[in-house]
């Protein structure tokens, strides 16, 4: 394991517990987001990695060793640091910011000099800049800087804490932009803070949800919109976000109509006619006596062979089109638009049928994505709508 | 004017050395003190304040009674004339000190030290450069009040231009009068331009030029 740390609990003279019983493993490459409001101990937690607060207890390891045993200055050398207020030296060139820490670490003047130029080119700014003055920068360019300072001596571990938070949002969306990059090419590890859930759930690879000094949740962030743990997470991930990521992480299952009009192989095409017209459908779908699904027939399949077949099997169509009632609806809607088709059938893991998908479905999804539920009133003459149309969804069967 | 200078001219050429001589002992000994004092206190801030009131205290004794006060452990002559000035040097520097590098924006401190700068780096590299102005114009502030003092201290018998004024003074002369304190006047405000030119080069550049 790159980074380790094991039951770290910080208090602070007083007794104000600002971290308590932290415990995270995260791999090399990873991106970690630690994400709270102010005051859950993020920036505590990250700040004992490199021994900038030492904790009250437990451990902290990096590469295996205990970091409470490494020169506290030598650690930090080989640990990126970006800060919010990006704290490049107004008095040292751009040249001279960037290879700050190789000085210290007392490389030779040529290699300096190539790490530079290597470093600006990174951020894509002209070479020239090497030699300007921070000041003569605007605030995004200075952030770059600050960015590539931090990996100039090949640290693998790079520590940021909310470093884009005073930058305006084009700027902001560029610069986490080349971060993911960085930590995507260049396989550096980043263990960053942030308040911003969007942040957070763009660039992270795992996201670590802090209230109080406690972990809520370590999770991904598909796993974190999809299963919040608690009202807290809901609350930072925010209603609009929900709604916005529901098509991506919602299953069919919470979609799909229940209890689709359905029909069984032996059934004579009377009796499906008469159920076609009885619920105003224009397709039936065939299950055997067990619920699982068979085919389907359509009222042209009935007008067609009405004379010369007699029950449902010999007619149905059997190989169509189904999904899984846990799949996810992102894919079913790529499906139903590709393929033209007027519905799906959704299946249970034991191939039963359990509902259907329509076009009218999809309605919905896309309605919901673009409105929500943006007040009680609206989101109830949402579910009243939903009613009134299910048996004109089915008609489309 | 002229006959003045005739008459005086030789000495006033050397009571303006003494005068210079004096002064400039008393603010290099001043600075060399201060300036790492003032330093040392940004990272011993418990005790500041009570380093900042000694150093106030000892700013309101009378110049008059301080330079009596030095007799009995100096004698008379430059010497104690020199630490008398020292100890009024002090303060204005120190306070400068202590607030520039109080004063450096903690964003740097903490962006040095979370590269891995050592403590002694982060004050030579960063924190002295970003507080260079304001403890230059300490110095400047105490080198004005040093050269003006120092006319008191040829009461002790040090010498310098004081000695025109104080003989002006018991012989009701004005022309001497005038001819020590025009001098001091003038060596004030040379030291002063002197010292600010200094203090431009001292200031890190954070433009290209």
């Amino acid at each position: 394991m790159f980074l380790t740390m094991e039951h770290l609990n910080k208090t602070y003279p007083g007794g104000k517990v600002a971290v308590e019983d932290f415990n995270l493993e995260i791999e090399k490459g990873e991106f970690v987001c630690f994400i709270g409001t102010s005051g859950s101990g993020k920036t505590t937690t990250m700040r004992m990695i490199n021994r900038m607060l030492s904790q009250t207890s437990g451990t902290i390891k990096l590469n295996g060793e205990d970091i409470s045993q490494i020169d506290p200055v030598k650690l930090r050398r080989q640990i990126g640091y970006v800060i919010q207020n990006i704290g490049l030296m107004p008095h040292m060139t751009i040249r001279d910011n960037i290879t700050l820490v190789p000085r210290l670490l007392k490389w030779s003047q040529d290699k300096m000099n190539e790490r530079a130029k290597e470093m600006i080119k990174l951020v894509e700014l002209p070479e020239d800049y090497l030699d300007r003055y921070p000041s003569q920068l605007s605030g995004g360019q200075q952030q770059r800087i600050g960015v590539v300072r931090a990996l100039a001596a090949n640290q693998d571990l790079v520590l940021m804490d909310e470093p884009f938070g005073a930058l305006d949002p084009i700027t902001r969306e560029a610069l986490q932009d080349l971060v993911k990059d960085l930590q995507e090419r260049l396989g550096k590890t980043f263990v960053f803070v942030t308040h911003d859930m969007d942040e957070a759930l763009k660039l992270s690879t795992r996201i670590v949800v802090m209230d109080g000094g406690d972990i809520i949740q370590v999770d991904t962030p598909d796993g974190i919109l999809r299963h919040p743990a608690n009202e807290f997470v809901e609350n930072l991930i925010g209603k609009d976000r929900l709604i916005q990521a529901r098509p991506s992480i919602t299953t069919v299952g919470q979609v799909m109509l229940k209890n689709p009009i359905a029909t069984t192989p032996g059934k004579s095409l009377t009796v499906a006619l008469r159920q076609m017209h009885d619920k105003r459908v224009d397709s039936l779908l065939v299950t055997d006596e067990a619920g699982i699904l068979k085919g389907v027939i359509g009222i042209e399949d009935v007008d067609y062979n009405f004379n010369s077949a007699t029950s449902v099997g010999d007619i149905m169509k059997r190989d169509i089109f189904y999904v899984q009632s846990s799949s996810l609806i992102r894919d079913t809607v790529e499906r139903i638009l590709k393929r033209g088709l007027k519905n799906i059938p959704v299946v249970d893991e034991n191939h039963r049928l359990v509902g259907i998908v329509t076009r009218a479905t999809l309605v919905d999804i896309v309605y919901d994505a673009l409105w929500g539920d943006e007040d009680e009133d609206e989101a109830s003459n949402n579910i009243h709508h939903g009613e009134d149309d299910a048996p004109a969804e089915g008609g489309e069967q | 004017m002229i006959t003045f200078l005739q008459n005086y001219g030789g000495q006033l050429l050397l009571k303006t050395w003494q005068h210079l001589y004096i002064s400039a002992f008393s603010l290099f000994l001043g600075v060399i003190v201060a300036v790492p004092i003032g330093i040392l206190l940004t990272r011993a801030k418990p005790i500041a304040n009570t380093v900042m009131a000694i150093a106030s205290m000892l700013q309101t004794i009378p110049a008059m009674a301080l330079l009596a006060l030095m007799i009995p452990f100096f004698g008379i002559g430059a010497i104690p004339a020199i630490v008398a000035l020292f100890i009024y040097s002090l303060l204005p520097i120190l306070r400068n000190t202590y607030l520039g590098m109080k004063d450096v924006e903690p964003a740097l401190i903490d962006a040095a030290k979370g590269m891995g700068l050592t403590n002694w780096q982060s004050i030579i590299k960063v924190e002295v450069p970003m507080a260079a102005p304001v403890i230059m114009a300490g110095i400047r502030l105490s080198a004005t009040y040093v050269i003006a003092w120092a006319a008191l201290a040829s009461y002790i018998g040090a010498g310098g231009l004081g000695d025109f004024i104080f003989n002006g003074l018991n012989l009701y002369r004005t022309d001497l009068i005038l001819g020590g304190s025009i001098p001091v006047i003038i060596l004030a405000l040379i030291v002063d331009w002197l010292l600010g030119k200094l203090e431009a080069a001292v200031t890190p550049k954070t433009t290209q030029s």
